[in-house]
């Protein structure tokens, strides 16, 4: 049986996404930004502004031109952390992110650091969770942008960003999310909610590659950090990628509440089937705050590189915090973040559903998991007293 | 293949040889600790006259480059005299898996250690070291090198936690700059055992921790 349980990395397209996407590789070929020169560009422009229009919609904007196409969800990080520190200079150069975001945001805030602005990291709880009260005394009048996930891509865990927001609001601060990997399994409502700037990436709910999202509020003092022609509202040059905005707004229109309630049913039944066949295994993250579709946990006693191989010899796709696995050789940051020390994320195992997974799959990887855990169990020199 | 090893490698890992505990080991040893990444522990049984390794196996908490090495490792040695297994290196070991991808080469490096290892305790137990050189604290430091302190990882001489040694008539003292409630103290102590106790002129090996640090 193969399994496919790498959703939080990519997931498998929608067919009707990819159809929606066809006639812009055939037909609507045109470039959107020729509106004025020619019919074939009308067109195209016609079709990416109600792309655009349905994202305004669904997060709850107010203005089609608050709705940004990048090239990816990485882009649109830095386009939004980047963009908003490099234009809003003269409130101050202190910004605050938190210990577990995404490369794309980290490395961004880094980067500024290096160019003179101050960044403060926010630790989280031993959930993952931030700490409202270490934000509050984090904050100054220098403080230009505050950044913090939605959901975190590696354990689920969800941040209260509503609060978050208001309490930015009430200080004057420009608030970011990203939302990269929780939108739209949990909703968001920009203007309800004062969130100035969303990240978002099509490919993570059955879309297409290539192609990423950011909303920036109407009036957000924001800057483009690539040079080049007029596109996006001058915010982001080069030629949009049409087909995939279109498989966006596609991947955005058919996904469905039903789909979400399946895969956290789908969830839990891997979670519970787990925890009652395989001994000593830990949860890592919130149970109570987490997408519905992320679980991540350790195995205590072997190696997550030996597990997740072992998984592969069986048709089941994972990926493990281990350091044995990255290429940096450094156990996942975030877990060790969240207080768990190097053993801990040396057994870790993230599994991330999708609408496609079926009980079957399911039931077949926690009885694999069983094997493959108990074999690798027995070669090694821990844990024996609670084996025995 | 859809992994970056040889199906030798593949082979190994799935069903590696030789894995398990010896009772009445001749030696025991540990290299690498759970908290740096890989660990594996190491059992010796040698033919007394012939020093021929007539039995050895091997416990893993390690990635597949370290259970395959593991594997193979105890492959080579097994029915080699202790001098012939000292000989043995890692490249041995990679070369033998038909390679390794090479940010996974550390990972042999392990266990051709612990072998290293496991053969030095041999020789210094049955009284095999040919020049018997007195333990200074040079040598000490070399042996405490291999002690990992298992919160962070890093072995206790490069995270300066050795506060003084004592070496006097066979009674070596180790003073460690870590607090008496460390979580690890036990373990900490039980390696720095197993990695003195056994030198030639040493008696008794006292450990003692007073520190502050966490």
């Amino acid at each position: 049986m193969k399994v496919y349980l790498d959703n939080a990395a990519s997931t498998k397209m929608d067919k009707r996404v990819v159809d929606a996407m066809i006639p812009f590789f055939l037909e609507k070929y045109a470039v959107s930004s020729s509106q004025f020169a020619h019919a074939y560009g009308i067109e195209v422009k016609d079709a990416v502004d109600e792309a655009r229009a349905t994202f305004t919609d669904r997060l709850g904007g107010k203005y089609p031109e608050e709705v940004i196409f990048t090239s990816g969800g990485t882009e649109a990080n830095n386009l939004a952390i980047k963009g908003v520190a490099y234009a809003n200079m003269n409130k101050g150069k202190h910004l605050i992110t938190t210990q577990v975001e995404h490369n794309s945001v980290l490395n961004s805030f880094r980067r500024l650091e290096e160019e003179g602005f101050e960044v403060s990291y926010l630790p989280v709880d031993k959930d993952g969770i931030v700490d409202i009260d270490a934000l509050k005394n984090c904050i100054k009048k220098e403080t230009a942008l505050i950044s913090v996930q939605y959901g975190n891509h590696e354990t689920g865990t969800v941040q209260d960003i509503r609060e978050i927001a208001k309490l930015s609001k009430e200080k004057g601060i420009l608030f970011h999310t990203d939302a990269a990997i929780a939108w739209p399994y949990l909703p968001i409502d920009a203007y309800n909610w004062g969130i100035d700037l969303i990240t978002l990436s099509p490919h993570k709910f059955y879309g297409p590659k290539g192609i990423g999202i950011l909303f920036v509020k109407k009036g957000t003092r924001i800057k483009n950090v690539l040079d080049g022609g007029f596109n996006e509202f001058n915010l982001r040059p080069g030629t949009e990628n049409t087909p995939a905005i279109i498989g966006a707004q596609k991947a955005a229109e058919i996904f469905s509440r039903e789909d979400v309630d399946r895969v956290l049913l789908l969830k839990k039944r891997l979670i519970t089937g787990i925890e009652t066949t395989i001994k000593a295994v830990e949860y890592n993250g919130s149970k109570e705050h987490s997408i519905p579709h992320i679980v991540n946990l350790t195995f205590k006693y072997i190696e997550g590189e030996a597990i997740s191989l072992r998984l592969d010899f069986e048709g089941i796709a994972v990926i493990t915090g281990s350091a044995c696995y990255s290429r940096n050789l450094q156990a996942s940051y975030i877990l060790l973040a969240m207080g768990k020390n190097h053993e801990q994320a040396h057994g870790s195992i993230r599994f991330s559903l999708s609408k496609y997974n079926t009980e079957e799959e399911i039931d077949y990887t926690i009885q694999k998991a069983g094997e493959v855990v108990s074999d690798l169990r027995k070669l090694s020199p821990l844990g024996e007293e609670d084996e025995e | 293949m859809p992994v970056p090893y040889t199906k030798l490698v593949i082979e190994h890992f799935k069903h590696p040889h030789n894995v398990g505990k010896i009772k009445n080991a001749d030696v025991k040893v540990t290299e690498g600790s759970p908290a740096c990444g890989d660990m594996l522990t190491l059992f010796l049984k040698v033919d007394p006259e012939t020093h021929i390794i007539k039995d050895i196996k091997f416990q893993s908490f390690g990635c597949a480059s370290n259970i395959a090495t593991g594997s193979i490792l105890t492959d080579i040695v097994k029915g080699k005299t202790i001098e012939e297994a000292a000989k043995i290196t890692w490249k041995d070991a990679v070369e033998a898996l038909g390679g390794l991808p090479s940010v996974k080469v550390h990972c042999s490096v392990l266990a051709a250690d612990a072998l290293h290892s496991a053969v030095e305790i041999y020789m210094e137990k049955k009284g095999l070291v040919k020049e018997k050189k007195p333990t200074t604290k040079e040598i000490v430091m070399s042996k405490l090198s291999h002690v990992v302190d298992p919160l962070t990882g890093i072995d206790v001489v490069r995270a300066n936690l050795i506060k003084t040694i004592h070496i006097k008539e066979g009674i070596v003292t180790v003073t460690l700059d870590l607090p008496k409630d460390h979580q690890f103290v036990e373990n900490i102590k039980e390696e720095i055992l197993e990695r003195l106790g056994y030198l030639w002129d040493v008696t008794e090996v006292e450990v003692i921790f007073e520190g502050l640090k966490k």
